[in-house]
């Protein structure tokens, strides 16, 4: 089934196509299989794990943005990374025969160590995400994603306790990204995945009070898509490391956008949320949209934008 | 869950603010209590609204205009398709209702109880229906539920019609089993005031409505459930309430 027109490497890891459903987005992929057979995805990033099981926020944690994108202030809910390994990667294992990626936040250099070991004897997974990004998250998470000397920190840590590939998750919400990018890529990162959600905010103007309890959350969705495409850019020419290019993407035409700025791979979020085939339909636009703009293969067009 | 896309047949005004959407598409599967997740032009987000009726390829919605996107819904016509997500959530256990269920609704609470009351009905089951509104202006529905062969009382917040009062002022002597919808402080006021066992259904702000993005989730007597998942009908006391 898989064309091959499609097929991507990252860090040796070969996927049958680039689109890998974004963490948070897709839960551990067992709703999303009552409406496909999620076998088509390149690869998946299960929700965001974390040493101990999590809530997350107060609700309302969801506030919509126009057609523009949505907000969110989950806050990481998630069983712990150890239920994760013993109930949800072996419900996922069978429904799912594709390399897997591990989300993994944390809120101290020993948390993201934990459970980037733990994850690492796991077989299916194949690429560590270290999520320095989430911004929903109070002394963490973001925290780790927003100066290059923690970022490289975490780098170091987690490469000490892997022999898989680490793709630092980064966050847009800083002013000069390309110097945490370097900061990874020099504390020994395989590669890097962005952009995760803005710090963002809606009111209830009737009520006259944040619509989000948590205050600000991350905005994604559509409306940040030229954002990411930025960012994407702007690292892809100041690094060598391979990118997972994330942020509104929702169309395949989107994919082939974000590949063409540098990225080897693409991760799709809130579409899914309101499309759940939103992955499988953009696989399967995708060679149409090749042969509409004359590629014959998708990887050859990755940073073209970058080559002269 | 499933996907379908649905033409509309009909959308009328039942009260000032409040109106009804019937739907062609596929109704097969759709239990009483479940929602639906709409679709909207130029809205981000689907709307989740609940199954008044579905029965033979007619799909029967009520919504309060209260933003943008139900407003949006209020101007759609006759032949417009609608791109829907059905069959979400559990419903409600019929199994549990016993001779003479207790079904309650407040407002926008009350459309998903007439699915139910219908099924209970064709069961041989005797509902009374008790529903709340804040006046009588705002009242539907308590025809359509008599007719089902519900006994049907209504109340209003101000006595313009009814008794006056809430829902909790007008609740049998007698009842097996209780079934709720409406605002949070009605649901409060059911837990404290009924003496049998019972449901109530939720609603929360949602990203997915299928259960992805935990953005729904409640904290439970027995753990974290997702409201669009794991409800939007609950048992009595499940959730916890902070
Ligand atoms: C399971 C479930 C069943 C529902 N059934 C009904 C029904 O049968 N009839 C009815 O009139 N209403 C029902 N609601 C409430 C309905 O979803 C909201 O009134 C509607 O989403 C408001 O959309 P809007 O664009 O008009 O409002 P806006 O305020 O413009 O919406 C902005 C965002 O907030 C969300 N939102 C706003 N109010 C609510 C709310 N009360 N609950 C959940 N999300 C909200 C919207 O979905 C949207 O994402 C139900 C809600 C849930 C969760
Ligand atoms: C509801 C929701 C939950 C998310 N949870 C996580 C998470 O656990 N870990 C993470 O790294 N990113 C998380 N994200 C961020 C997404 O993975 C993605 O980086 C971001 O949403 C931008 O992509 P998009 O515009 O396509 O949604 C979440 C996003 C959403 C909308
Ligand atoms: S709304 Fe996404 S899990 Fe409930």
């Amino acid at each position: 089934m898989a064309d091959n027109r499609l097929e991507i490497t990252l860090s040796g890891v070969r996927l049958d196509n680039p689109v890998i459903p974004a963490s948070g987005t897709f839960g551990f992929g067992q709703e999303m299989a009552e409406a496909y057979d999620i076998n088509c995805l390149g690869s998946l990033s299960f929700k965001g794990t974390t040493r101990e099981a999590r809530y997350g926020n107060p609700l309302p944690r969801i506030a919509e943005c126009g057609s523009y994108g949505m907000i969110n202030a989950v806050g990481l809910q998630n069983p712990g990374v150890e239920k994760v390994i013993e109930h949800e990667l072996p419900e996922l294992r069978r429904i799912f025969r594709k390399p897997i990626v591990a989300n993994i936040s944390g809120f101290s250099i020993e948390d993201y160590q934990y459970a980037c070991a733990l994850l690492d004897k796991e077989e299916q997974v194949e690429i560590l995400e270290v999520n320095i990004s989430c911004p929903n998250v109070h002394n963490g998470g973001m925290a780790f994603g927003t100066s290059p000397e923690a970022a490289a920190e975490v780098t170091r840590a987690v490469k000490a306790v892997t022999t898989k590939p680490v793709y630092m998750k980064l966050s847009p919400n800083v002013t000069d990204i390309v110097a945490i990018a370097k900061a990874c890529e020099e504390a020994g990162a395989d590669g890097l995945c962005l952009i995760n959600t803005m710090l963002g905010m809606r009111i209830d103007i009737r009520r006259k009070k944040p619509i989000i309890a948590n205050r600000y959350g991350g905005y994604s969705g559509p409306g940040i898509f030229p954002i990411a495409l930025r960012m994407v850019n702007q690292v892809a020419r100041a690094t060598k490391l391979p990118i997972i290019g994330c942020g509104g993407v929702g169309t395949a035409e989107d994919v082939v956008e974000m590949m063409m700025a540098g990225a080897t791979a693409v991760e799709v979020g809130a579409a899914n949320l309101v499309n759940p085939t939103a992955c499988k339909d953009i696989i399967d636009a995708l060679p149409r949209v090749l042969d509409e703009i004359g590629v014959e293969r998708l990887e050859d067009i990755i940073g073209v934008v970058n080559k002269d | 869950m499933r996907q379908g896309k649905y033409t509309i047949l009909k959308n009328e005004a039942l009260t000032a603010q409040v109106w009804r959407m019937e739907l062609a598409g596929d109704t097969e599967g759709i239990r009483p209590g479940q929602f639906v997740d709409i679709r909207l032009p130029e809205l981000f987000l689907r709307r989740p609204i609940s199954v008044c009726n579905a029965e033979e390829g007619v799909l029967t919605i009520i919504y309060k205009v209260v933003g943008k996107g139900t407003d949006l819904m209020r101007t759609l016509t006759a032949g417009t398709e609608l791109d829907l997500l059905t069959c979400l959530g559990n419903g409600y256990d019929l199994s549990q209702a016993g001779e003479k269920p207790l079904l309650l609704g407040g407002g926008v609470g009350v459309p998903p109880l007439y699915m139910l009351a219908k099924e209970l009905c064709r069961e041989g089951k005797r509902p009374v229906v008790v529903l709340g509104f804040n006046t009588a202006a705002e009242i539907f529905y308590a025809e359509e539920l008599a007719a089902l062969g519900c006994e049907v009382r209504v109340t209003t917040a101000d006595g313009s019609a009814g008794q006056k009062g809430f829902v909790t002022d007008a609740l049998p002597a007698e009842y097996t089993y209780f079934y709720a919808c409406g605002p949070l402080p009605m649901l409060r006021a059911i837990e404290r005031s009924c003496t049998s066992d019972g449901e109530m259904s939720y609603e929360e702000r949602m990203g997915c409505g299928f259960g992805v993005c935990v953005g729904c989730t409640v904290k439970t007597i027995a753990g974290y459930k997702r409201v669009c998942k794991d409800g939007p009908v609950f048992k009595v006391k499940e959730v916890i309430n902070e």
